[in-house]
């Protein structure tokens, strides 16, 4: 599936790989889901391509805290748009687990969500095929003003922290 | 909702552009009168003619259609349940607050 | 204008702000931000017209801007933050009304304002003509945190020990577009009181906050969680007894994020987070959000006390002038008009300011449409508000109005001009100030009507005699389960249901929104509306045989029990 990064399209090297599928080059990064990666530790991680991490909305960020070091990426699925737990995942996973790998939103998303994708932490999305690039580039620039805290702005109240000054400018 | 029953249907949607109550009509578009709406008496020409409004809605044309009971009566198809005749009626209430 | 009105023009404020009291002023950033946010709607639009967006995927974009697919038309769902309204954005209502409507729009019991009749075409329009007043439907629907609502008397009621406005303020601009929480479970609806009597109806809020002052006189919150009406009503519990001022929001984000990381997703009729709180039961879930609080870097979500007093100085002053506590004027009218001081009885209330007075507009004429007003009437009410209140409007979730400042020298003359367009009537609080949803005349998921069963009861019931002799008694009406018209909490409730594709209605006995709250006893079998109009009836004169001195209905209920009632109710079955 097309790739988006930064609002543009990128290749995309990740492999998923199936619980059951034979590991690729030592070279190719791979996504393996959670019971995979327990399965199969010891060949999984050190490998020169990388190693990523799936986890499904219904997991918890806490299931990976003790192997985040493991992980150069962590895949959030979004079974459905509707289903915004992938938003909490991704903010836990910065915040409070100081994640700073590749966070990439996978599944059903709209272009209308990546800019709150984005200040939640996540840094990749894939998109369905056959779907025009340019209008997730364009939601990032839709909206400039951000009222809360975000991991990806400046962790201030951000834009409530502007009545601090009391602009009189009506 | 989709209980199958032998009730004489017809088929009615909102249309996207206004939302406006709409009816499928035996040339197979739209009329915001339910007394132009074919009436399909059995259960594959309601198929049919359901497939006809899905292929409407795929165009953008109008929202989520369905097949509604009615009654044939002189003036034409009646919907039975409450629901559907006040779609077809517009609200049962004086739209209009009475402004003194 | 009168001659008193002109001898007290109001000077604008020092700070430039318009002299709308009570009603914080947008900057530019809230301007700007407003109109990227209709461009992006109108995009949005625009994806759909062309088939860029199927419904599936539009309606949750549709939903997060207020814009519902009803019975007939679009309908547009306006935010009232915090119910407080200027009359220049009641006079664009008007305009809106006339221009995109068919001339009237319906006030709500989350305090905003509804157009039943719009074109999705038309909607960035309209979306237009709000951001001018600086208004929008952002979040009026959708599983988002909605509308912050609050009580109709902030800032001027005599029992209020925190004044919520700047609170609600804060809260609605954390809440606006928040990143993590646009997708929940379901939606979540915040209420914020600062008085001792709960005018807001804290207890069926998913959070209710009670904002008031800790021995040292600092202001904390007192923090409800988990009420809520619908199919399995709830009345909420408490989470914190006093929550410091700067810990608000880090508080309510890690309520959230506890809420949208386990509240249910697999059926949308468990998914609230009422649900959550019973299921874990309020320890388990407290547990979890003070461990999730306490992991938070709160220092970067505190909210800081010179951000409420920058948010504070947005707010116009309301420039009282000196008065002497009792106003002789209103004295001679009321022992001159028995009318009129009928209406000062039901629809006047204490104000903290000497010589003002509150005054409620009941939108609920005999035999009208409770909570709607015409664009004529948006534009009257709009010239009285800038003649008597300094400019300024407030929606109740009783679907009424309120001008909140008004001398009361002037309420003689203010009950003449509103009962010139028919909304004179001396009801409020009484058994014809009834709330109701749209139900089946209006809305896509209804089993059964509420507007004309209300309009039936206000006609039967007209007589005002009889309506301040049976005294408060509220009744409240929905057309289906999910309780729009809170009929829960009604002292009568009426639920539409549908009883074999007819319309019928089921009463319940007792409920409460004040204070404690209580959700109410369901009478018996469910009536036609022919039968329930005779049931009211019947309720009314069981209350008022066994009602002893001073008793109000709901105190003769809780003394009798419901037998009584019951019995003669289905006498006739
Ligand atoms: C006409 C279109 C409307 C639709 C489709 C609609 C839909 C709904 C639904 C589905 C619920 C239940 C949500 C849940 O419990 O998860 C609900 C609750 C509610 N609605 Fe509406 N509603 C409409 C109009 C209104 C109006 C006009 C009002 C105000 C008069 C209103 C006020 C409320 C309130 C106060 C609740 C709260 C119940 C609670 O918090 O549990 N709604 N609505
Ligand atoms: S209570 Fe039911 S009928 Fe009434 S507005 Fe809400 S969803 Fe519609």
């Amino acid at each position: 599936m097309p790739l988006i990064d930064s609002g543009k399209l990128v290749d995309d090297a990740w492999v998923r790989l199936g619980d059951d599928d034979a590991l690729p080059a030592a070279d190719v990064p791979v996504i393996v889901s959670l019971a995979r990666f327990h399965k199969d530790r010891a060949s999984l991680v050190g490998r020169n391509g990388g190693l990523g991490i799936f986890l499904a909305s219904s997991q918890h960020p806490k299931d990976i805290a003790d192997h985040l070091a493991d992980f150069a990426l962590v895949a959030l699925d979004f079974p459905k748009f509707r289903d915004g737990r992938g938003f909490t995942i991704a903010r836990e996973l910065r915040e409070h687990l100081g994640y700073r790998g590749i966070i990439r939103a996978v599944g059903h998303t709209l272009p209308d969500q990546y800019l709150a994708l984005v200040r939640c932490g996540v840094t990749q999305v894939e998109i369905p095929e056959g779907r025009d690039p340019a209008l997730w580039a364009h939601a990032l620039a839709e909206i400039s003003t951000a009222y809360q805290v975000s991991v990806a702005g400046p962790l201030s109240m951000a834009r409530l922290a502007r009545h601090k000054k009391t602009e009189h400018a009506a | 909702m989709a209980r199958v029953t032998d009730a004489p249907k017809v088929v009615t949607a909102n249309r996207l552009q206004d939302g406006a109550v709409v009816w499928l009509t035996a040339a197979g578009d739209w009329s915001i009168r339910v007394a132009d709406a074919q009436v399909q008496t059995d259960a594959s020409s309601a198929e049919a003619a359901l497939g006809i409004a899905r292929a409407s809605a795929a165009r953008q044309e109008v929202v989520e259609p369905y097949a509604v009971d009615v009654v044939v009566e002189a003036t034409g198809p009646r919907p039975l349940k409450t629901r559907e005749w006040i779609r077809a009626a517009g609200p049962s209430i004086d739209a209009i607050p009475t402004a003194a | 204008m009168s001659p008193t009105a002109a001898a007290r023009q109001i000077d604008p404020p020092a700070n430039g702000l318009s002299s709308h009291a009570g009603i914080y002023h947008y900057d530019q950033v809230d301007r700007d931000f407003l109109k990227e946010r209709v461009e992006q709607f109108r995009r949005q639009v625009a994806r759909r017209l062309a088939g860029e967006l199927t419904e599936d995927e539009f309606k949750p974009l549709r939903l997060m801007n207020g814009l519902y697919l009803q019975l007939h038309a679009y309908m547009l769902r306006i935010a009232v933050p915090y119910g407080i309204l200027t009359s220049r954005q009641v006079r664009q209502f008007g305009r809106i009304a006339r221009q995109y409507d068919k001339g009237f729009g319906h006030f709500t019991t989350r305090q905003n304002l509804q157009f039943n009749w719009i074109k999705l075409v038309d909607v960035p329009a309209i979306l237009d003509l709000l951001a001018e007043v600086d208004m929008h439907a952002i979040q009026t629907s959708g599983n988002c945190i909605r509308n912050v609502t609050s009580d109709q008397f902030a800032g001027v009621a005599s029992d209020e020990v925190v004044d919520p406005r700047h609170y609600a303020e804060v809260l609605r601009q954390w809440s606006t577009l928040h990143p993590e929480f646009s997708f929940l479970p379901r939606k979540f609806k915040i209420a914020i009181t600062g008085s001792s009597a709960d005018r807001a109806a804290i207890c069926i809020h998913d959070v209710g906050l009670i904002a008031k002052r800790g021995a040292d006189g600092t202001v904390g919150f007192e923090v409800y969680v988990g009420g809520g009406l619908g199919r399995t009503p709830f009345i909420a519990k408490k989470l914190r007894d006093f929550l410091p001022e700067d810990e608000l929001i880090a508080y309510l984000e890690a309520v959230l994020r506890v809420y949208n990381a386990y509240g249910r997703r697999d059926n949308i009729y468990k998914a609230r987070i009422k649900i959550l709180v019973h299921e874990l039961g309020i320890d388990a879930f407290r547990d979890e959000v003070e461990a999730e609080f306490a992991r938070m870097p709160v220092a970067q979500y505190r909210l800081e006390p010179a951000i409420l007093d920058g948010i504070r100085t947005r707010f116009a002053s309301q420039p009282y002038e000196a008065l002497e506590p009792i106003s002789g004027i209103l004295a001679r009218a009321r022992l001159e008009d028995q009318a009129f001081n009928r209406w000062v009885r039901t629809n006047v209330a204490v104000h903290r300011q000497p010589g003002y007075a509150i005054a409620t507009i009941t939108l609920k004429p005999a035999g009208g449409i409770p909570g709607d007003v015409s664009a004529d009437q948006m534009d009257v009410i709009a010239d009285l508000a800038d003649r008597y209140s300094f400019g300024e409007i407030r929606v109740t979730h009783e679907q009424n109005l309120v001008l909140a400042h008004v001398r009361q020298d002037d309420l003689p003359a203010l009950w003449k001009a509103l009962a010139d367009i028919g909304f004179g009537e001396a009801n409020s609080g009484l058994i014809t100030d009834i709330i109701a949803c749209p139900g089946l005349d209006y809305c896509a998921l209804a089993n059964a009507r509420s507007i004309p069963l209300a309009q039936r009861i206000s006609e039967r019931f007209a007589d005002l005699d009889r309506q301040h002799d049976i005294g408060e008694l509220k009744i409240k009406i929905s057309g289906c389960i999910n309780a729009c018209g809170h009929h829960h909490v009604g002292h009568i409730g009426i639920l539409g249901v549908d009883k074999k594709g007819v319309e019928a209605y089921q009463l319940t006995l007792g409920g409460s929104a004040a204070e404690a709250g209580a959700i109410g006893d369901i009478l018996g079998p469910a009536l036609s509306a022919d039968e329930t109009l005779d049931a009211i009836d019947a309720v009314v004169g069981v209350y008022l045989d066994q009602r002893q001195d001073g008793e109000r209905f709901l105190d003769t209920l809780a003394r009798i029990g419901h037998t009584p009632f019951k019995d003669k109710v289905y006498a006739a079955h």
